[in-house]
């Protein structure tokens, strides 16, 4: 849900710069994958803080519960069981929601002005006052996290609590984490502990450690320390090189201008063609062979 | 209005009805569909009640246009087959746009352009059920692969783009060719219209040779 006390620095199908003036400093969530336990107390915070309620899911035999993002909860657990070397299995766990991209493929694809902001501390919302429940938000999210809401035909995604971060707060997951995996403030900052992050991992054994901040996408307002950085889609499919991708760049970029150019040109063309060239009309000689027709 | 004896049936009056359907849908298809393709066409969505009533009914009148395309398909496909001579009409055709139809080969009902228009038409909107198909949310989008659906939402764009701009030309050869929307409003020609500009039709419909 936007929040107007925030800079919106860019908003979806608006052509027209949006107020700049004013800089802010970008924030970021670092997420310490090696040192979550997989509680799920970020997911309760989520849903506490935002007033939403998944529907009570059934069991499927794994911890992911519930099985996948929904409206209801803009964050959720994955859990994968990983054997990189024979005989050492990992348990991989990984906090999936919004990744809030500098370059938001949910923003570019966007139809209806102002559904889709950024603010300019870099967090990406919908505001669904705006949103008509297109879903090309979803077509152009490389990271599939919208999710269309079957009782409004909205679509919701982690806010990155921008309610909270404007007045000075973390996010509710950020504040609720009880390892300390998940940890907020400016984007440099989060990147510099991130670094001793990996130094540590490194020390301890993880030769592969980073970070991920996927520069396809512009880098990301919510980054991960990966114990093994060089294989991202271990980490239940987290895309190794996440990008808007040809064809919504084709869709939503080149297109629009050609085609509306185009369709102006045919409509110039036909009009110039008739004040130069004149109708086509009945030739005299053949009105002539039928002047009693007339 | 009673048939005139002197002048050519050229289109039924079911024809001329599902003709008509056909274009109202179409451009309130193009009108809501160019609202969601560039912001500069979003006021559009004005007409429909706004963008959310213009997303809920774009593709049911989509529905709708397909239908009464699909009846046009099979009423015109055989009558829209190409020619040896239909080709050599379409090779003359800047003397056409020039204004000149004197050396034009004989057209029958329909000239080679109009064929020619005939099937990049049936082309687009082939392509337009499929990829709607894939891109309709609210029902059928979640069957698809997020890759599909990127590639049904170009395939729709473009597509939508080119059958505009026939449209745009299509009536706009109407307009140029005058009387020729008597036919479509009507159902009668006037035969020198017809010996004009169809004369193979126009023999035919005498009851001359081919």
């Amino acid at each position: 849900m936007a929040l107007q006390s925030l800079d919106i620095t860019r908003r979806s199908a608006t052509t027209t710069p949006s107020p700049s003036q004013r800089k802010t400093q970008e924030v970021a969530k670092l997420i310490d994958i090696s040192k979550c336990i997989g509680c799920k107390a970020c997911q309760v915070a989520c849903m506490e803080w935002n007033d939403t309620r998944d529907a009570v899911g059934s069991n499927h035999g794994v911890y992911d519960n519930p099985m996948d993002l929904t409206e209801n909860s803009w964050t959720v657990m994955r859990y994968a069981e990983v054997e990189l070397e024979q005989g050492k299995l990992e348990w991989l766990i990984r906090k999936d929601g919004c990744m809030h991209c500098t370059e938001p493929g949910c923003l570019k694809a966007c139809p209806a002005p102002g559904a889709v902001v950024q603010y300019s501390n870099g967090i990406v919302d919908f505001h669904e006052e705006n949103c008509i429940g297109c879903g090309y938000c979803i077509t152009g999210c490389p990271f599939n996290i919208p999710r269309l809401s079957k009782k409004d035909s909205k679509v919701y995604k982690c806010t990155l609590c921008s309610d909270r971060v404007a007045v000075g707060q973390e996010p509710a997951c950020a504040k609720t984490c009880p390892t300390g995996a998940i940890v907020f403030g400016i984007k440099e900052a989060m990147l510099h502990h991130a670094e001793g992050r990996v130094a540590d991992l490194k020390n301890r054994g993880f030769a592969k450690a980073g970070i991920y901040d996927p520069q396809g996408v512009g880098g990301t307002h919510v980054i991960y320390v990966l114990p093994h950085a060089d294989r991202p889609e271990i980490y239940c499919g987290l895309p190794r090189n996440p990008s808007i991708g040809p064809m919504v760049e084709l869709w939503k970029g080149a297109a629009k201008p050609l085609a509306s150019f185009g369709l102006a040109m045919v409509v110039a063309a036909s009009f110039f063609h008739y004040v130069t060239k004149g109708p086509s009309e009945v030739s005299p000689e053949i009105e002539k062979e039928f002047e009693d027709e007339k | 209005m009673k048939n005139d004896p002197q002048k050519l049936i050229r289109y039924t009056p079911f024809e001329r009805a599902n003709h008509w359907l056909a274009a109202i849908t179409f451009i309130l298809l193009a009108l809501s569909g160019l609202a969601f393709f560039h912001p500069a066409f979003y006021p559009l969505n004005q007409l429909f009640g706004g963008g959310v009533w213009t997303r809920i009914l774009h593709p049911f009148v989509g529905v709708l246009m397909a239908l009464s395309f699909g009846v046009m398909f099979s009423n015109y496909r055989k009558l829209n087959v190409m020619t040896p001579a239909d080709k050599e009409w379409l090779s003359h055709v800047r003397e056409m746009v020039d204004g000149d139809d004197r050396n034009m080969p004989e057209a029958g009902k329909f000239n080679g352009g109009q064929k020619l228009l005939f099937w990049l038409l049936v082309i687009c909107m082939a392509l337009l059920i499929l990829s709607g198909i894939v891109i309709w949310r609210a029902y059928f989008a979640f069957l698809f692969p997020a890759a599909v659906i990127r590639l049904a939402s170009v395939v729709h764009a473009v597509a939508a783009t080119i059958m505009i701009a026939l449209i745009i030309f299509h009536i706009y050869a109407g307009f140029w060719t005058k009387e020729s929307i008597d036919g479509m409003l009507y159902g009668q020609v006037r035969r020198a219209w017809a010996k004009q500009h169809h004369p193979a039709w126009f023999r035919q419909m005498m009851g001359g040779d081919k």
